[in-house]
C-alpha cells in the first residue's frame, strides 16, 4: 500500500460533475503537479480549493479540489478528490493525467480495503461501503448507507455486551465459589437472557436475508404451459417487446432475462420456455432450465389460461411451486372462463394482456408478499452479506445449543461454552476479537479478593 | 567455586527451579537470604483454589514438588465448585505454615546435585551479555552457566503500616538492595508492585458462636497423582466465616487518609484481584457488608489469619477494625497487617522459556516477573528450572500452550501482555478450560515430564498402564450394544431412564445425563481405578463439548503456526497503528498467534501484519 491509486468515484456520463479520488502518500503532489491555484502541498488539511487542472499546457478543467490528509481521511492515507464538469471526455482526461504523474489505477473496493486494513473502518462497514459501490436500486444504497452509520456494528455490539455480561458473571462465579454475596448466575437467568437474544437475532437473520434479497434483486421465474401468455406479461412488466411473442406455442426457447424496478426494489424477472412434453430436443433443454429454475427463484409466478381447463401440465407446474413464494396469474379473462383450479390456492390475479389494471394488481400482490412498502420505510438494520448472515446463524446456532445443554442439566460452565462461542461468533461479524474484556469486566463489576 | 545452576530465592519459585536443575542432574545452588524461610507462607495458610489448583497439578504431572509437598501439609482440603462441571473444578487445601516449609527443606536437602547456601545476591556476572554468575552482598564471587532469579518480594522491598514505611521483607528480613538497579543497569524496566496481608489473630481469643463453620471435605483428596494423603478425614482443621458490620465500614471511612494506600504513601501498584479491606469499601460502596474467612495457619500454634481483612492501617485503627467484627469482639491481634511494596521486572522482557531477551541463560520465575501466587511463582519456577537446564544441555525449550496447560496460559500472558498490577490466574483467563481440567493434568502433562526427565519410570509406568486403561475400557464401552430386550428396558426404567427403542452402544448410552458408571456395571465389568473411571467418565460425557474447545484450539495452533521471523523490522511494516508498531516492536512476538494476543494490537494491525508477511514471503 505504499502506491497512490487513483478511480473516478462517480457514475460515469450521469450528473451534473465527476470525482476523480486519489489516496496514498503522493496523492497531494501528484495532484499539484497539474493543478493551477493554490500550493496544495500547503493547504490546510480539510479545505477546498478552487483551481484549474492542466495536461502539460493544456487547460482540461475548472475544479474544486479537496485535500484530505492522513489520518483523518476515508483511507487514513492522504486523500485528494478533483471534481470537476462530468462528461466522460473531461474525466477520463483528468484521470490520464494523474496516472501519467504517477498514480496507479484503483482496482474495484480498494479505496475500501485501504480504510479497513488502515483500521479506519470495520468489517461491517468496509462491506458496506462495497454494498455501496455495488448497488443496484435505490433501495439498496439507502441500506448500505444506513450500514455505514454502523447500526449494525451497534446491534451486534449490544449482543456481545449482554453476553459478555453474561459470561462474566458465570465466570466470577467459578474464579470465587465461597464468595456467597456474590449473585449467583443460575441457569433460569441464563435462560431468560438467551430466549430474548434469541429471538432479535432470529428476527435480524431473518430481515437481513429479505434485504439480501433486495439488494441482489428479486429472483422472479414465469412459469406456464407453452403459449400462455408468460412473455406477453413479462413485456407487460419490463414494457417493452424484449421477449418474442408470437401465437405459435413453443416461441421462447431461451430463458430471457429483464429487469424492472418496483418501488425502487429490483425485480430480476426471467421468462421461461413453456413446460410441455416435447420431443424437440432444443426445446427439451429449455423445458429442463425451466424446471431447475424454480429452485433458485425468489418468487414464481405460474401463469395459468382462463379459456382452457386445468391441465396435467398445469397441475404439474403447481405442484411442483407449491412450496415456493407464488404467484398464480389467470391469463386471458377477457375470454370464456374455462377454467376451474383448486379454491385453496392462495395468492391469484387475472388479466389480459390488454389490461393495465391486472398488471397493476399483479405488481401489488408482488410488494405485499415481500413488505416492500414497509421496506421502504423502516429503519434498515441488518446484515450486509452471506458472510455476515452465516455467521449470525451461527451464532443463533449456539445460543440453542446453550439452550439445549440447559435443558439437559449440563452444568453453567458448559453452558458457557456455548455462549463464549456465540460471543466470538458475533465478534466476527464486526471483526473485533475477544481480548481481556471479560476479566477486564469481572474487574470492574464484582467485589472479589483476599 | 562453580555450578551449573545458581537459584537466587528459596521460595517456592525457587525450591522448584533447584530441584527441577539438580534432578536433572545439574550442580544445583541454591542461594537464600535465610535458610528457615525456605517455601515460606507469608501469607494465605493455603496453596490452591480455582486455577492455582489446578496449577499444583500440573507441576505434579511434570514430575514438580509443590503437589506432594502440599499433600504433606494439608490440614484441610477441599474440591471447590463440585456442583458446577469438571472443567473449573479445583483442589484447596489449608497448609500447614509449620509443616509445609519444613516438608520442602527435607527435599532439599535429600536431592542430590543441591546445596544450599545463606547469603545475599546483590549483582550478576554478566559476560557479552551472558550471565556467568553472582556477587554475594560481602563481594564474593560464585559462577554459574545459568541463574535464575526467584527473588519473590524482597526486590528493594518496603513495608508499609500507615503512614510508616520500613525497607524490609516479611518477617522482618532484610530487603535486597541493589539488585534491581542492577537490573535496570543492565536494561531491565523495572516496575513497582504492591500487595499485602491481613492481621493475625489467636484463636483462643474467638468466640466462634458468632461464627459460621467451614469443614474440609468428607473425603480424602490429594494433588499429587502419587495419591498419598497424610491427613484423616475427621482429623481435618475446619475455617469460619464471619462478615465485616456497618461499624467495621465506619471505622475504615473514618479513618481511611492514615491508611498507607489512600493517605498516598504507596508508589506500587496494587492487585486488581485481591484488593484491601479499604480498597473494597471505596470500591463497592453500596455493599453492606464483606466476607471474611478464619483461617487456621498452623496445628502448631495460634494464629488465625482473616482471608480478605489485608489493610495498611496503622495499628490503633486496625485495633478498632479487627474488633468490630462478630466473634472478634475481644480478639488478641498477634501480627498486624501491612503492605508490601517491592519491584519486579517488566515480564516482556523475556521469552516463552523464561531465559531473558537481554541477558543469556538467565532466568527468572515468580513475583520477580509480576505475578502473585504461591502455584503461579511454583509453575514458573518449575518451568525456568527445567529450561536453564535444557538449555545447558544444548536441548529446545519445554514451552507449553495454552490449550495443554495454565501454566503455558500464564507464561504466555507473561511474555506477551505484561502485567500492571501482580498477576493471578483465573480460570477465564484459559480460552479452553475444558481441555485444562484438574482431572487430566497428568494426560496432559506427564509425558513432558517424563521426556525432560523428571518422572520417574515407576511413576511414568503406572501412568502409561492408566491410559491403556482408559483406552481399553473406552472401546470396550464403543463396541458394546446393548438391545431393547425386556430385561434391558425393566432395568432402565428402574434407574429412570428412558428405554430403548433401538440398539445403542454402552458408550451413547452413557451420554445420558442421569446414566452413570454404576448404571454401565450392571452389563459390563468396570474398572476398579477411580481415575479410569472419572476420565472415561467426563470424556464420554462431555464428548460434545470438548470437541468444541479442540475446535476452538485448532483455531487458535493454526495461528501459532504463522511465524513472524525475528528479523522483522516493524518500521517497514505501512500503515500499522503507531500503538501496535511499537507494542509489536517492544514484544517481538514470534507468532501471529501471540501478536493477536498483544493488548494495543487491533485485528486491523493484524491483518497488516499478514498481508506484509505474506508479501515478503515469509510463512508461506
Amino acid at each position: 500500500m505504499n502506491d497512490t491509486i487513483v478511480a473516478i468515484s462517480t457514475t460515469m456520463g450521469v450528473g451534473a460533475i465527476s470525482i476523480i479520488r486519489l489516496s496514498g502518500k503522493d496523492a497531494i503532489s501528484i495532484v499539484n503537479q497539474c493543478f493551477k491555484g493554490k500550493n496544495l502541498e500547503e493547504v490546510p488539511t480539510h479545505t477546498i480549493n478552487y483551481g484549474h487542472i492542466y495536461d502539460g499546457e493544456e487547460l482540461i478543467d475548472e475544479v474544486l479540489v479537496s485535500v484530505m490528509k492522513g489520518p483523518r481521511s476515508f483511507t487514513a492515507e492522504d486523500v485528494v478528490e478533483v471534481n470537476s464538469h462530468g462528461g466522460i471526455i473531461t474525466t477520463n482526461r483528468i484521470l490520464e493525467t494523474m496516472l501519467n504523474h504517477g498514480a496507479r489505477l484503483a482496482e474495484p473496493g480498494e479505496f475500501t480495503k485501504r480504510a479497513f486494513l488502515n483500521g479506519r473502518i470495520d468489517l461491517v462497514k468496509s462491506e458496506a461501503v462495497m454494498d455501496l459501490i455495488e448497488s443496484k436500486s435505490d433501495e439498496a444504497r439507502k441500506m448500505a448507507l444506513s450500514q455505514l452509520g454502523g447500526t449494525t456494528s451497534t446491534l451486534i455490539t449490544n449482543f456481545r455486551n449482554t453476553l459478555k455480561q453474561l459470561l462474566s458473571s458465570i465466570e466470577v462465579n467459578i474464579d470465587y465459589p465461597e464468595y456467597y454475596d456474590i449473585e449467583v448466575m443460575t441457569v433460569e437467568k441464563i435462560k431468560e437472557q438467551v430466549s430474548i437474544m434469541k429471538k432479535e437475532l432470529q428476527e435480524l437473520v431473518k430481515s437481513s436475508e429479505n434485504t439480501a434479497t433486495i439488494k441482489n434483486g428479486i429472483k422472479t421465474v414465469i412459469l406456464g404451459k407453452p403459449n400462455v401468455g408468460k412473455s406477453s406479461i413479462l413485456n407487460k412488466l419490463l414494457e417493452k417487446d424484449k421477449a418474442i411473442v408470437t401465437d405459435i406455442a413453443g416461441t421462447t426457447r431461451d430463458i430471457v432475462e429483464g429487469e424492472i424496478y418496483l418501488d425502487g426494489v429490483l425485480l430480476n424477472i426471467i421468462d421461461t420456455a413453456g413446460i410441455r412434453e416435447t420431443d424437440d430436443v432444443v426445446e427439451r433443454i429449455g423445458v429442463e432450465k425451466s424446471l431447475s429454475m424454480i429452485n433458485d427463484a425468489d418468487l414464481i409466478i405460474v401463469v395459468l389460461n382462463s379459456n382452457e381447463e386445468l391441465s396435467d401440465e398445469d397441475k404439474e407446474i403447481l405442484e411442483k411451486t407449491k412450496d415456493k413464494t407464488r404467484i398464480i396469474v389467470l391469463n386471458k379473462n377477457d375470454l370464456d372462463k374455462k377454467l376451474v383450479i383448486p379454491t385453496d390456492l392462495k395468492n391469484v390475479v387475472e388479466t389480459n394482456t390488454n389490461d393495465i389494471d391486472g398488471i397493476t394488481s399483479l405488481k401489488k400482490k408482488i410488494k405485499e408478499l415481500f413488505n416492500l412498502e414497509q421496506i421502504a420505510t423502516k429503519d434498515y438494520t441488518y446484515l450486509a452479506n452471506s458472510r455476515q448472515i452465516s455467521l449470525a446463524k451461527q451464532a443463533y446456532k449456539n445460543l440453542l445449543d446453550a439452550e439445549q445443554a440447559i435443558k439437559d442439566d449440563q452444568p453453567v460452565d458448559m453452558i458457557e461454552i456455548d455462549l463464549k462461542e456465540c460471543f466470538d461468533t458475533l465478534g466476527e461479524i464486526i471483526g473485533a476479537t475477544y481480548s481481556e474484556e471479560i476479566i477486564d469486566n469481572l474487574f470492574e463489576n464484582f467485589c472479589v479478593g483476599k | 567455586m562453580k555450578y551449573e545452576i545458581i537459584v537466587v530465592g528459596g521460595g517456592h519459585a525457587g525450591c522448584e527451579a533447584a530441584l527441577a536443575g539438580a534432578r536433572k542432574n545439574h550442580k544445583t545452588l541454591l542461594i537464600t537470604g535465610n535458610i528457615k524461610n525456605i517455601a515460606d507462607m507469608p501469607c494465605n495458610p493455603s496453596i490452591g483454589g480455582p486455577a492455582k489448583g489446578i496449577v499444583v497439578r500440573e507441576i505434579d504431572a511434570l514430575g514438580g514438588e509443590m503437589g506432594r509437598n502440599a499433600d504433606k501439609g494439608a490440614i484441610q482440603i477441599k474440591m471447590l465448585n463440585t456442583k458446577k462441571g469438571p472443567a473449573v473444578q479445583a483442589l484447596r487445601a489449608q497448609a500447614d505454615k509449620i509443616t509445609y516449609p519444613q516438608e520442602m527443606l527435607k527435599t532439599l536437602q535429600a536431592t542430590e546435585n543441591l546445596e544450599i547456601k545463606e547469603a545475599m545476591v546483590e549483582k550478576l556476572l554478566v559476560e557479552n551479555n551472558k550471565v556467568v554468575g553472582v556477587e554475594l552482598a560481602n563481594g564474593e564471587t560464585i559462577n554459574a552457566d545459568a541463574v535464575i532469579l526467584t527473588t519473590g518480594t524482597y526486590l528493594r522491598s518496603a513495608i508499609l503500616v500507615g503512614d510508616n514505611k520500613t525497607p524490609g521483607g516479611p518477617h522482618g528480613e532484610k530487603e535486597s538492595k541493589h539488585l534491581s538497579t542492577h537490573l535496570k543497569e543492565l536494561g531491565f524496566t523495572i516496575l513497582r508492585l504492591k500487595t499485602g496481608t491481613p492481621q493475625r489473630i489467636d484463636k483462643n481469643s474467638i468466640d466462634y458462636s458468632k461464627t459460621s463453620l467451614e469443614p474440609g471435605d468428607p473425603e480424602i483428596r490429594t494433588f499429587s497423582f502419587d495419591n498419598k494423603a497424610y491427613y484423616e478425614i475427621e482429623d481435618q482443621v475446619p475455617c469460619h466465616l464471619i462478615y465485616t458490620t456497618e461499624e467495621t465500614h465506619n471505622i475504615i471511612r473514618e479513618h481511611l487518609n492514615e491508611s498507607s494506600m489512600y493517605g498516598g504513601y504507596v508508589e506500587g501498584i496494587g492487585p486488581r484481584y485481591c484488593p484491601s479491606i479499604e480498597d473494597k469499601i471505596v470500591r463497592f460502596g453500596e455493599k453492606e457488608r464483606h466476607q471474611l474467612f478464619l483461617e487456621p495457619e498452623s496445628r502448631y500454634y495460634d494464629d488465625i489469619y482473616i482471608q480478605g481483612f489485608s489493610t495498611s492501617m496503622p495499628h490503633y485503627v486496625q485495633d478498632q477494625m479487627v474488633r468490630s467484627l462478630p466473634g472478634l469482639e475481644n480478639a488478641k491481634i498477634l501480627k498486624y497487617a501491612y503492605a508490601i511494596e517491592y519491584d519486579a521486572i517488566d515480564s516482556r522482557q523475556l521469552k516463552q522459556s523464561l531465559e531473558t531477551k537481554l541477558i543469556e541463560n538467565l532466568y527468572t520465575a515468580g513475583q520477580i516477573n509480576g505475578t502473585s501466587g504461591y502455584e503461579e511463582a511454583a509453575g514458573q519456577g518449575l518451568i525456568a528450572g527445567i529450561n536453564a537446564a535444557l538449555k545447558l544441555e544444548g536441548k529446545a525449550p519445554l514451552i507449553l500452550k495454552r490449550n495443554e496447560s495454565y501454566i503455558g496460559v500464564l507464561i504466555d500472558d507473561l511474555v506477551t501482555k505484561g502485567v500492571k498490577d501482580p498477576y493471578r490466574l483465573l480460570t477465564s483467563r484459559a480460552e479452553y478450560r475444558l481441555l485444562l481440567r484438574n482431572d487430566n493434568a497428568d494426560i496432559r502433562l506427564r509425558d513432558y515430564g517424563y521426556q525432560v526427565g523428571l518422572v520417574d519410570e515407576e511413576r511414568y509406568q503406572k501412568f502409561t498402564n492408566k491410559k491403556q486403561q482408559i483406552k481399553e475400557f473406552t472401546e470396550l464401552l464403543q463396541t458394546t450394544r446393548i438391545t431393547p430386550k425386556k430385561e434391558t428396558n425393566e432395568y432402565l426404567e428402574s434407574i429412570e431412564t428412558t428405554p430403548l427403542k433401538d440398539g445403542i452402544s454402552l458408550y451413547e448410552f452413557l451420554k445420558r445425563p442421569e446414566v452413570t458408571l454404576e448404571h454401565i456395571a450392571h452389563f459390563v465389568e468396570i474398572p476398579e481405578d477411580k481415575e479410569v473411571k472419572e476420565q472415561v467418565e467426563i470424556n464420554t460425557k462431555y464428548e460434545g463439548y470438548i470437541k468444541k474447545s479442540l475446535k476452538e484450539a485448532e483455531k487458535m495452533l493454526a495461528l501459532e503456526e504463522k511465524q513472524i521471523p525475528s528479523t522483522i523490522d516493524y518500521s517497514k511494516v505501512p500503515n500499522l497503528a503507531s500503538e501496535a508498531r511499537q507494542k509489536l516492536a517492544e514484544i517481538m512476538p514470534t507468532t501471529i498467534g501471540q501478536a493477536s494476543r498483544i493488548s494495543g494490537v487491533n485485528p486491523a494491525d493484524i491483518s497488516i501484519l499478514m498481508v506484509y508477511l505474506r508479501r515478503n514471503g515469509a510463512h508461506e
